[in-house]
């Protein structure tokens, strides 16, 4: 059985179909490996006895971000505030793996309410880098990111607002995708910023990412925010040719804070590309340097109003007071960790009286010109390659006093959500520390299948989506 | 944010306790966050709309059809305190 962990997701899938596989020594063996290396990732919240699916599908295991309803069972989004609640519906997503026979492992730990790029804010601890046990796996899908690395189980579901697929796929080196806004239903997620979130898959390689972005993309009449577009069948795309494709460089992702050996990945990853017929065009996004400063307005702003359900009266946890209003301050006092705090407080700062115009709504504007930015810049290339974050993963610790720093680790995801853009981050090489790089191509708006087949063709040409971390080799 | 009276303001607001301690430590995180965002008011807005929404098509809206989700037993199994078929709270009227 220990030849599972060179095979991809879809291979596994395919040999349960036909017989080669038995679905339940393929569950027991991911459920046992992930009980055995979870002691030291901490990538899962619960690993479940018994798999959740449909009885009369067979299917591979998926691990679910702690903050997606599997109903009947314990959601918590890594919160002291949701401790013991039980989801009592499953999202709409969990309807659709199950329909295709995935078979549900348990939940991952990530960032407290996904506030976080290091999952150190997580009242479960930090998830640890299977590269590197004193580094962090990224953040906030960090549990996701870390168990799929680890081989602790073939798919993970993540989200991502910000940038926390794609942050922490690139510093486990696995694949992170996060579609359009409006492509996957969020009936059932968490919501942490309405205007940015985003369901998307986990998977080591480009063809079990593509599988499985057929399985969850589509209309849903319980997300007015789903998207009617046509899906796709993304399997289409699993194409090895980039000829005549053109590739922007936008200049202001290439600069100041750049780590050098990660900018000397990209360099490679431009030569692959080049190499195998694609043209490369210098773009600019000029509004760039202001993304981090709207991400924070806007989406602490959208946290804050929708973190105002976490009261201690319907659900959660509940301290004790003689008064309702006391309630409500000293249940989210208690539940609430240092970041939730912290953007609660920024949103409500940004969203009071006398201050709405003067940052949410400049956010707002900016927010726009952020996409603008985009819009020009797609008039002339097809794709956009960019780092994904600026450095490897960095020392547990190292940024928990400065969330300004912290914040700054998402400077190159952030846009694609600002303007609802798919993108994905992919394996393309190793610093002299043996820590994951990963590259970002970012897409026209519901252009998932160019990404896909950019990825697959990248993919063909390298191994670095093939390495496994030293502790699996142990 | 220089001193504790507008990050005790927004605490209220935002209906979350916090301690001496915490005033000075989130408050003085805020500070440093609110100089950071202020570099938008760099940034010429003239006559640019604010971006409200990603989607140009409508949201969709299903019909307004009543169904019986037989949920309610297991909702308030999640609530902290409950009585028959209501969430329990302490006294509202002070």
């Amino acid at each position: 059985m220990e030849d599972l962990i060179a095979l991809t997701g879809t291979q596994i899938a395919e040999q349960i179909n036909n017989g080669k596989l038995d679905e339940g020594e393929v569950f027991s063996f991911f459920r046992g490996r992930a009980k055995k290396l979870n002691a030291s990732l901490n990538s899962f919240v619960e690993i479940y006895e018994e798999p959740v699916g449909a009885a009369d599908t067979r299917g591979v295991p998926i691990a679910i971000k702690d903050n997606i309803c599997i109903k009947g069972k314990r959601i918590t989004c890594a919160s002291k505030i949701l401790n013991s609640h039980r989801a009592v519906y499953d999202a709409t997503v969990i309807n659709r793996l199950k329909q295709a026979g995935f078979k549900i492992i348990g939940t991952a730990n990530m960032d407290e309410f996904a506030f976080g790029s290091s999952t150190e804010n997580s009242c479960y601890g930090v998830v640890k880098n299977p590269w590197d046990n004193s580094r962090v796996s990224g953040g906030s899908s960090g549990g996701s990111a870390a168990a799929v690395a680890a081989r602790l189980v073939p798919f993970a579901l993540g989200s991502d607002t910000g940038g926390s697929i794609r942050q922490p796929a690139a510093l486990c080196g696995v694949v992170g995708f996060k579609p359009t806004y409006g492509r996957i239903s969020r009936y059932g997620l968490i919501a942490f910023a309405s205007s940015l979130d985003q369901i998307g898959p986990v998977t080591t390689n480009m063809v079990d990412c593509a599988w499985l972005l057929n399985v969850l993309c589509g209309f849903d009449q319980y997300d007015s925010t789903s998207s009617q577009a046509a899906v796709p069948d993304f399997n289409n795309s699993l194409v090895d040719d980039v000829r005549g494709l053109n590739i922007g460089l936008p200049a202001e992702y290439y600069g100041q804070g750049l780590n050098p050996e990660v900018k000397s990945r990209l360099d490679e990853t431009r030569a692959v590309f080049e190499k195998k017929g694609a043209k490369f065009v210098e773009i600019n996004l000029p509004h760039t340097e202001y993304a981090v400063a709207v991400y924070y307005i806007v989406a602490s702003s959208e946290a804050s109003s929708n973190l105002q359900r976490f009261d201690g009266i319907r659900y959660g946890l509940r301290e004790k007071a003689s008064g309702l209003k006391d309630v409500y301050f000293r249940s989210r006092a208690a539940g609430f960790g240092a970041e939730a705090k912290r953007r609660i407080l920024l949103g409500t700062y940004s969203l009071s009286s006398g201050y709405y115009d003067a940052y949410y709504v400049r956010a707002l504007k900016v927010r726009r010109l952020i996409k603008e930015d985009f819009d020009q810049a797609f008039k002339n290339v097809d794709i956009i390659l960019t780092p994904t974050s600026p450095t490897p993963a960095f020392k547990i610790g190292e940024k928990t006093l400065d969330p300004l720093s912290m914040y700054l680790s998402d400077i190159y995801t952030i846009s694609a959500n600002l303007a609802g853009l798919p993108a994905v981050s992919i394996p393309c090489g190793f610093t002299k520390e043996n820590l994951p790089v990963g590259m970002q191509l970012i897409g026209k708006e519901f252009d998932e299948a160019t990404l896909i087949r950019a990825g697959y063709s990248y993919q063909c040409a390298t191994e670095w989506h093939k390495y496994l971390p030293p502790m699996i080799a142990d | 944010m220089k001193d504790n009276s507008p990050i005790e303001n927004v605490a209220k607001l935002a209906r979350i306790e916090i301690t001496e301690q915490e005033k000075d430590f989130l408050g003085g995180q805020l500070a440093k966050i609110i100089d950071y965002v202020d570099k938008l008011k760099a940034v010429n807005v003239d006559g640019v709309l604010p971006l409200r929404g990603l989607h140009s098509d409508a949201p969709v809206l299903r019909d307004d059809q009543a169904h019986v989700s037989g949920l309610s037993r297991d909702i308030l199994e999640n609530a902290p305190a409950a009585e028959g078929n209501y969430f329990k709270v302490p006294p509202v009227i002070e």
